[in-house]
C-alpha cells in the first residue's frame, strides 16, 4: 500500500528475568493486510502484542508506526496512534447493551454529563452497518444475549469506531462454531479491505489460511519465518512452528539457565 | 417471530463444512435470537415485553403479583388495612425505607453490599438530633440536617476507602461498620440522656415526616408529576424518531401516562380523604426522580452499571473503577443519612436502639424485592420504592393483625428469601437462554 509498513518492529527483545520471551524479533504489518501471528504456546505471540501496545516495555529494538519512530507507554498511547487490541475475553459488560458497550468510557454527552443516547445509538448502527454486521438484531440488545460471533463483532466494531488504523485480534475464533468463525473471518477480511492493518493471533491454521495475506511464525521468542499465504502450505507453517531454525538457542547464552 | 431459534444455526453451519466439531451446540438458542427488534406498534411492544419476561427479564412483574397477594391476604384478614388512615400511614412508614434503599440499590448495582446502612442512618439521625437540642447546641434545623447528612456521607467515604484501597471485601468492611456505628449510636445517645431517648423539639424537622400537603397542593403536585412524565416521554420519543431510531409507540406512551395519572390521582384522592398527601412522600418521589436520572441518563450512572456488569471491562474502557465505587458508597451513606433523619422526624426522637431491629433487613429486602440483583449490574432505582411498598405493606399488615415479633421476623425473612429466589431463578433462566 505505502512505501513503509504501517507498523514495523525491528530487533525487539523482551526478557522476564531469565526467560527470554522475545529475542531480536522483526515484525511488520502493512495497511490493508491481514498478518497472522502464529506459534506454539509460549512462542511469544502475546508478549509481542503486549509490548507493541506498551503494556510491557521492549528491552531493546525499534518500533516505527507509519514510518515514524514511536515510543508507546501504554494502551492509551497505542489508542492515540490508532492501534487497538481485541483480547480473547473481549472485555464486554454483559449487562449493558451493544451501544453502551461500544461507547463504554467514551460516552457522548450533552452538557457534559447527560448521555446523548440517540446520537450514540445512531453511530453504533452506522459503524456496524459499515462493517456489514447484519446479524445483530438491535443495538439496544444486551450483549449477554449475543452469540460468540456477534460478541466478537461488537468488540471489533467497538475498536474500529475510533478511527483506528491497526487492529490486533487475539484468538478471535477460538471459542466459535463453524458458522460464526466464518462471520468473524469475513469481518477480518473487510477490515483489511478498509485499509486497516490487521494482526490475527491464532492457533487454528485452517482459519489462518482462510484469512491471512502473510504469516509470521514465532518459535521460542524468535521469528523463524514470514510466509506469503499464497506461496506456502500448512505443512510448511507447521514445520516452522515446531522446528523452525533458531538464530539463538535459548539458555545457552544465559548463565545458569539450561533447557533440556 | 417466525424464525425457529432451534434449527436456524445448524442450517447456517452446513455450507461451511464440518471442519471441526463445535462445542457450542448446547446453546443453539443463544445464536440469532429472533428478538422483536423494532417495537413501533402496541402489539409488537407487548410481544417484546412478554418475550423478555419469558427469558427471565421480569422487571416489576413479581412486585405487582406480590402486592396483589398482600392486598388479598391482609384485606380479607383485617378490615382496617385498606382504610384511608392506614393508606397515609403506609406512605409515612415507607419513606425512610425507600430513601435508604435507593442508596442500597446503587451499592448492589456495582456488585457490592453495605450492611452498615441501618446504623449509619441512625448516626445521621442522632447527630442531627443532638445538634438540635434547645438546651445545648440549639442549631438551626437546616444546619443540623446538613451536618447529619455530611457525617453519614463521610462514613460512606471512609468505608469505601478501606474497601477500594485495602482491597477488603465490602461485606466484611460494612459488617465491621455495622457493629462500630451501632456502638457509636449507643455512646452518643447514652452520653447525652439518662433515659436513652432524645426528643426532637424543632417543628420544621418534626414536620418533615409528620406534615401533610393541603388537598389542593396534593392535586397540583400530582398534576405536575404526570405532566412532567408525559413531557419527558414525548420528548424522548420525538428525538429518537428524528434520528430514525425506533421509539416507543405513541399509543404506549398515552396508555402509560393515563395509567400513571389514574394511579396517582386515585392515591391523592384517597389520601385527601384522610390527612392528605404526606410531605415526605413528595420528598421521596423527588429523590427517586433525581437518582433515577443519575442512574439511567448520566455518564456516571452508565459507569455504575458497567462496573457491576464487568469491572474488568470497565477498567479497560478507561473508567476509574475505584472512583465509581467510592462515589457509590458515598451515595449510600448520603441516602442513609437522609433516611435516618426522616425516621427520626417521624418518631420525633432518637433512642439507643435507633437503626437496630430489622431496619437493615428491610432496606436490603426492599432493594432486592424491587428487582435489583444481588449479583450486580441489574436493577433500577424504582425497585427501592416498589420494594419499600411491599416490605412496609407486609409489616403494617402484620402489625394490624397483632402478630408476635418473632412471627413477623420469620415472615419478613421468608419474603426476602422468596425475592432472592426469584432473582436467582430468573438469572438462571436468562443464563439458559444465553442472557447471563
Amino acid at each position: 500500500m505505502t512505501d513503509s509498513p504501517l507498523l514495523e518492529c525491528e530487533g525487539v527483545s523482551k526478557a522476564f528475568g531469565a526467560v527470554q520471551a522475545l529475542y531480536r524479533v522483526d515484525f511488520e504489518v502493512n495497511a490493508g493486510e491481514v498478518m497472522a501471528l502464529v506459534g506454539d504456546n509460549g512462542a511469544g505471540k502475546s508478549t509481542l502484542v503486549k509490548c507493541i501496545v506498551g503494556i510491557y516495555p521492549f528491552d531493546e529494538g525499534k518500533v516505527r508506526f507509519q514510518g515514524e519512530p514511536v515510543d508507546i507507554h501504554g494502551p492509551r498511547d497505542a489508542a492515540r496512534l490508532g492501534i487497538e487490541v481485541v483480547y480473547q475475553d473481549l472485555a464486554l459488560a454483559d449487562n449493558l447493551d451493544v451501544t453502551a458497550n461500544m461507547f463504554l468510557g467514551r460516552e457522548r454527552t450533552r452538557s457534559g454529563f447527560v448521555l446523548d443516547e440517540p446520537s450514540m445509538e445512531h453511530a453504533a448502527e452506522e459503524t456496524l452497518e459499515g462493517l456489514s454486521v447484519t446479524t445483530l438484531g438491535s443495538v439496544r440488545q444486551t450483549v449477554a444475549g449475543l452469540s460468540g460471533g456477534q460478541r466478537q463483532a461488537v468488540a471489533v466494531a467497538k475498536s474500529v469506531m475510533w478511527n483506528s488504523k491497526m487492529l490486533i485480534l487475539d484468538e478471535p475464533t477460538a471459542a466459535l462454531g463453524v458458522a460464526q468463525t466464518r462471520q468473524v473471518l469475513d469481518l477480518v477480511r473487510r477490515l483489511a479491505d478498509r485499509d486497516l492493518g490487521v494482526v490475527v493471533i491464532s492457533h487454528n491454521l485452517h482459519d489462518v489460511f482462510e484469512v491471512a495475506d502473510r504469516i509470521t511464525v514465532l518459535r521460542l521468542g524468535q521469528r523463524v519465518a514470514v510466509l506469503e499465504r499464497a506461496e506456502t502450505t500448512q505443512e510448511e507453517v507447521v514445520h516452522a512452528i515446531t522446528a523452525g531454525t533458531l538464530d539463538h538457542v535459548p539458555g545457552m547464552a544465559d548463565a545458569g539457565v539450561t533447557e533440556s | 417471530m417466525t424464525i425457529d431459534p432451534g434449527t436456524e444455526p445448524q442450517a447456517r453451519a452446513e455450507p461451511g463444512g464440518p471442519t471441526e466439531p463445535t462445542a457450542e451446540e448446547p446453546l443453539p438458542a443463544a445464536t440469532e435470537i429472533p428478538l422483536e427488534t423494532r417495537a413501533d406498534t402496541l402489539g409488537a411492544y407487548v410481544r417484546r415485553w412478554w418475550q423478555g419476561v419469558r427469558a427471565g427479564e421480569l422487571g416489576a412483574l413479581p412486585i405487582v403479583v406480590g402486592l396483589i397477594v398482600i392486598g388479598i391476604v391482609f384485606g380479607t384478614l383485617d378490615d382496617t388495612f385498606f382504610t384511608e388512615r392506614n393508606f397515609t400511614n403506609l406512605l409515612l412508614q415507607m419513606a425512610h425505607i425507600a430513601t435508604i434503599a435507593i442508596g442500597v440499590v446503587f451499592v448492589l448495582l456495582i456488585g457490592e453490599i453495605d450492611l452498615s446502612v441501618a446504623f449509619v442512618s441512625a448516626v445521621g439521625g442522632v447527630t442531627m438530633t443532638l445538634l438540635l437540642r434547645p438546651d445545648a447546641s440549639d442549631w438551626p434545623w437546616w444546619a443540623a440536617v446538613t451536618v447529619g447528612v455530611v457525617v453519614t456521607t463521610l462514613i460512606g467515604l471512609l468505608q469505601a476507602l478501606v474497601i477500594t484501597k485495602a482491597g477488603v471485601p465490602s461485606f466484611v468492611v460494612t459488617l465491621a461498620g455495622l457493629l462500630i456505628w451501632s456502638g457509636v449510636v449507643l455512646i452518643m445517645t447514652t452520653e447525652y440522656s439518662t433515659s436513652g431517648t432524645i426528643r426532637i423539639q424543632d417543628d420544621t424537622v418534626i414536620g418533615i415526616a409528620n406534615d401533610f400537603l393541603s388537598d389542593a397542593a396534593g392535586w397540583v403536585v400530582g398534576a405536575v408529576a404526570v405532566a412532567a412524565y408525559a413531557l419527558s416521554q414525548a420528548l424522548t420519543a420525538r428525538s429518537r424518531r428524528a434520528r430514525g431510531l425506533d421509539a416507543k409507540p405513541g399509543i404506549v406512551i398515552v396508555l402509560q401516562v393515563v395509567g400513571l395519572a389514574a394511579v396517582a390521582f386515585a392515591a391523592i384522592w384517597y389520601a385527601n380523604r384522610d390527612r392528605g398527601v404526606p410531605q415526605v412522600t413528595v420528598l421521596v418521589l423527588l429523590l427517586f426522580v433525581f437518582w433515577s436520572f443519575v442512574a439511567s441518563r448520566t455518564r456516571f450512572g452508565r459507569h455504575v452499571y458497567a462496573v457491576g456488569g464487568s469491572a474488568e471491562a470497565a477498567r479497560r474502557a478507561g473508567i476509574n473503577v475505584d472512583r465509581v465505587r467510592i462515589a457509590v458508597f458515598m451515595i449510600a451513606g448520603f441516602m442513609a443519612g437522609l433516611g435516618g433523619i426522616i425516621l427520626a422526624s417521624r418518631l420525633r426522637s432518637v433512642a439507643t436502639n435507633t437503626g437496630g431491629g430489622n431496619l437493615l433487613l428491610q432496606v436490603i429486602a426492599a432493594a432486592v424485592i424491587g428487582g435489583t440483583s444481588l449479583f450486580g449490574g441489574r436493577g433500577r432505582v424504582v425497585s427501592a420504592l416498589l420494594g419499600a411498598v411491599v416490605i412496609i405493606a407486609i409489616d403494617n399488615g402484620m402489625g394490624l393483625l397483632n402478630l408476635a415479633t418473632g412471627t413477623r421476623f420469620v415472615i419478613t425473612g421468608l419474603v426476602l428469601l422468596a425475592a432472592v429466589l426469584v432473582d436467582a431463578l430468573s438469572k438462571r433462566r436468562r443464563a439458559a437462554r444465553g442472557v447471563v
